[in-house]
C-alpha cells in the first residue's frame, strides 16, 4: 500500500481550542500525481499544508512521505526528507539579491560549519542561472529581491523550491494576485515544472485547475467532501452545493 | 573564498581607516592617560561588533551581553588577584595568601574552583569559553523553544540582573560589590605603568583586528547571509531547510566570545572588574553603542562605542545628573531619526557627496558606483 503512494495523509486531525480545522482526513498522492485541493474559504486547505511541511503540529493521525512519519521531524528535516513548501504570500529574503535568494536554497552547506565553509563554486552559480532562466529572472540576478513585483517574487520563491528538487512540492495559490500575463507566464511555468515530480496545489482559478489536475480533493469544514477527476468533481451534487453553486 | 568576496576595496578602505585611527592618530594625539581611556572605550567595542552581527545582522537583540563581557573580565581578573595575592603581600592577612576580599570574609583557604586561575593559559581559555558555555545555555533554552525578539531581549536583561545580584552577594567568593581589585602584575609584569598601558592599548587594538576580520569573514560567508534572511523571513529559511536554532546559537555564542575577550582586555587596562559592568545599565549601554554606531555595520559598531563613550566621559564630568537622560534622548533620537546609526548617515548622506566631488575634480567616467551601503 505506502509502496503505490508518495504520500499517505490517515486520519489526520488538528484543533484549535477544540475547533476542528482539519478533522479525520485522508487522501494518498501517487508519484508524478497533480493533486489540487479546493474549497470554500475557512475549509482548511492551507492548514493541511502546514500539518504535512511541520509548520503546524497535528493533534492526531498520520502523515507517511516515502513510508516516514513526518509528523514527529522538524520543519528542516522533512524539507531534507524532499518535501518543499510555498507560502501563500510570497515569502523572500527582501535585503538579499535573487541570486543570494536562490544560493540559500541550493542543497549544500545547510549545517552551521557548512554554512561558514560554503563556496560559491561553478556547480552551484550553473545551477543558479539555470533555474534563473526557468523563473524568468535571469536578467535580475543581481538586483535585491524588495525591487521586484509581486508576480517575480512569487516566481522567485517557486526557484527557491525548485533548486531544492523536492519530490513532494506543494503550493499555495501560486497564480494569486497576478495580473493576467503573470498568470499565463506562471501557468506556464507550473506546467513545466510539475513533470517529474508530485505536486499538491490550492488554487481558485478553476480554468488554471481543470489545466493541471491530475484529480481534485475538495475539502469543506476540514474534511474531504469529494475526491476524483476535475469532471467528476464538477458534477458532484454536494460540492455544487456547498461551493461551486455559488 | 577568494579576496574580493572577503572584501570590497570599500570595505578595506574602511579597515584601513579605523586602523589609521586606532594605532596612529589615537596615540599621536593623546597622552598616555587619555589613551588608556580610550582603550578602556575600545573594550566596548569588542561587545558591539559582537552585537553588529547578533542583532543587526541577525536580528537577535541580547540586552545582557554585559553578563559575557563580565565573565571574561573576571575570569582574567581571578588569575590576576591570585598573583597579586602571594603569602608576602598577605602577610597581615589572618590567612596569608588568598584574595583579599576573602580573608576579609572569613574564608579560610582558596575555593576549588578558583585554583585553576593560577594558570594564565587555563584563564586565558576561560575569558572565552566560559561565556561562550552561559551563551550556549541561554541560546540553546532559548532558541530551540522559539523564543526570540523582545521576550528574549527580556530574558537576557534577567540574565544580566541575576549574575550581578549573585555577584554581590557572594562576596567570599566574588569580592561583592567592590569587584576584584588592586590587580598588580601579570607574570611579573607590573601592569599599572604607563608603559604598560600603552602596550595594552596596542595589544587591545590588535586583538580587536583579530575580532572585526572573524566578524567580517562570518558576515560575508553564506552564514552572514542566512542571519540576515533569517531576521527577514524566518519561517522561510526553516523551510529551505535550516536549522534555524543551530544558527541563532552560533551567532549569539560568537558575540558571547567578542565580549569576553573585550571583558578581559578592560580588566588589564584598567586594573579592575565589578558586577557595575554586568548589569542591566551597562547591558543596554553596550546596545546603545551599536545602534549609535549602526547595527548593520561591524565597523561602525567601534565608531559607535568610542563616541558614545567619549561622550560619556566628556558630559558625565560636566553634567552628572544630566548624562543618563542625554544618553537615552540619545538613544531614541537614533532610532527615529538614523536608524542605521553614523554608518548609515555616512553611506546615505556624506558619501555620495564624498564620490560626487571626487567625480567632479576627476572628471573620469570610472567613478565607483554610488548608493551601495557601506560597510
Amino acid at each position: 500500500m505506502s509502496d503505490r503512494y508518495i504520500l499517505s495523509v490517515e486520519d489526520l486531525t488538528v484543533s484549535f481550542d477544540g475547533f476542528k480545522a482539519v478533522n479525520d482526513l485522508s487522501f494518498y498522492v501517487e508519484p508524478n500525481e497533480c493533486r489540487v485541493i479546493i474549497g470554500p474559504n475557512g475549509a482548511g486547505k492551507t492548514t493541511v499544508l502546514d500539518l504535512i511541511c511541520g509548520r503546524t503540529k497535528a493533534t492526531g493521525g498520520s502523515v507517511k512521505f516515502k513510508g516516514k512519519e513526518l509528523l514527529a521531524m522538524r520543519e528542516d528535516q522533512i524539507v531534507h526528507a524532499g518535501v518543499g513548501r510555498k507560502f501563500q504570500t510570497p515569502s523572500v529574503y527582501e535585503d538579499l539579491t535573487v541570486f543570494e535568494n536562490l544560493e540559500l536554497s541550493y542543497p549544500k552547506g545547510h549545517g552551521v560549519f557548512g554554512a561558514l565553509m560554503f563556496q560559491r563554486d561553478d556547480p552551484v552559480k550553473t545551477r543558479i542561472q539555470e533555474i534563473a532562466e526557468t523563473i524568468f529572472l535571469d536578467d535580475q540576478l543581481d538586483e535585491k529581491a524588495a525591487f521586484l513585483s509581486h508576480g517575480q517574487k512569487q516566481w522567485l520563491e517557486i526557484g527557491m523550491l525548485l533548486i531544492q528538487d523536492p519530490e513532494l512540492l506543494m503550493l499555495d495559490e501560486p497564480v494569486a494576485g497576478m495580473s493576467v500575463a503573470e498568470r499565463k507566464k506562471t501557468a506556464e511555468l507550473l506546467n513545466r515544472i510539475i513533470q517529474d515530480r508530485s505536486v499538491i496545489v490550492i488554487e481558485h482559478d478553476m480554468g488554471f485547475v481543470a489545466d493541471i489536475a491530475t484529480r481534485v480533493t475538495v475539502l469543506h469544514q476540514g474534511q474531504t467532501l469529494s475526491e476524483g477527476s476535475m469532471e467528476r468533481v464538477q458534477n458532484d451534487p454536494k460540492v455544487i452545493e456547498v461551493y461551486l453553486g455559488h | 573564498m577568494s579576496l574580493t568576496s572577503f572584501m570590497s576595496r570599500k570595505e578595506l578602505i574602511g579597515f584601513l581607516l579605523l586602523a589609521a585611527v586606532i594605532f596612529l592618530v589615537l596615540p599621536a594625539a593623546l597622552d598616555s592617560f587619555r589613551l588608556n581611556l580610550f582603550g578602556k572605550y575600545l573594550t566596548y567595542a569588542f561587545v558591539a561588533v559582537g552585537l553588529a552581527l547578533c542583532w543587526g545582522a541577525g536580528g537577535i537583540l541580547s540586552l545582557g551581553q554585559g553578563v559575557f563581557f563580565g565573565l571574561g573580565g573576571y575570569c582574567m581578573a581571578m588569575f590576576l588577584k591570585l598573583e597579586a595575592s602571594t603569602p608576602e603581600n598577605t602577610s597581615i592577612q589572618s590567612t596569608p595568601g588568598i584574595p583579599d576580599f576573602m580573608d576579609w570574609n572569613q574564608l579560610t583557604e582558596l575555593p576549588s574552583w578558583w585554583q585553576p586561575f593560577y594558570s594564565l593559559p587555563f584563564a586565558l581559555l576561560a575569558v572565552v569559553v566560559v561565556p561562550v558555555i552561559f551563551a550556549f545555555i541561554i541560546g540553546f533554552a532559548m532558541f530551540t523553544r522559539r523564543v526570540g525578539g523582545v521576550y528574549f531581549a527580556i530574558i537576557t536583561q534577567a540574565f544580566a540582573a541575576i549574575l550581578t545580584i549573585l555577584i554581590i552577594g557572594q562576596q567570599g567568593y566574588t569580592g561583592g560589590v567592590n569587584g576584584i581589585t588592586d590587580l598588580r602584575t601579570l607574570l611579573g609584569w607590573d601592569i599599572r605603568t604607563d608603559e604598560a598601558k600603552t602596550t595594552l592599548y596596542f595589544v587591545n587594538g590588535v586583538l580587536l583586528f583579530a575580532v572585526l576580520l572573524v566578524a567580517q569573514y562570518v558576515r560575508k560567508s553564506k552564514l552572514g547571509r542566512l542571519l540576515i534572511a533569517m531576521r527577514d523571513q524566518e519561517d522561510r529559511v526553516r523551510f529551505s531547510g535550516y536549522n534555524v536554532a543551530n544558527f541563532k546559537i552560533f551567532i549569539f555564542c560568537l558575540g558571547a566570545a567578542f565580549a569576553g575577550i573585550g571583558g578581559a582586555m578592560f580588566t588589564l587596562q584598567v586594573g579592575f572588574m565589578s558586577p557595575t559592568l554586568v548589569g542591566i545599565v551597562p547591558s543596554i549601554e553596550m546596545v546603545i553603542f551599536c545602534a549609535v554606531g549602526g547595527r548593520l555595520s561591524i565597523l561602525g559598531a567601534v565608531y559607535g562605542a568610542l563616541l558614545v563613550n567619549w561622550a560619556k566621559t566628556t558630559f558625565s564630568e560636566a553634567f552628572p545628573e544630566l548624562w543618563l537622560l542625554g544618553l537615552g534622548g540619545l538613544f531614541i533620537a537614533v532610532v527615529m531619526f538614523f536608524p542605521n546609526g553614523l554608518a548609515g548617515v555616512w553611506s546615505e548622506k556624506i558619501e555620495p557627496r564624498l564620490l560626487g566631488l571626487i567625480k567632479k575634480s576627476k572628471d573620469s567616467d570610472a567613478a565607483t558606483p554610488a548608493g551601495a551601503p557601506a560597510e
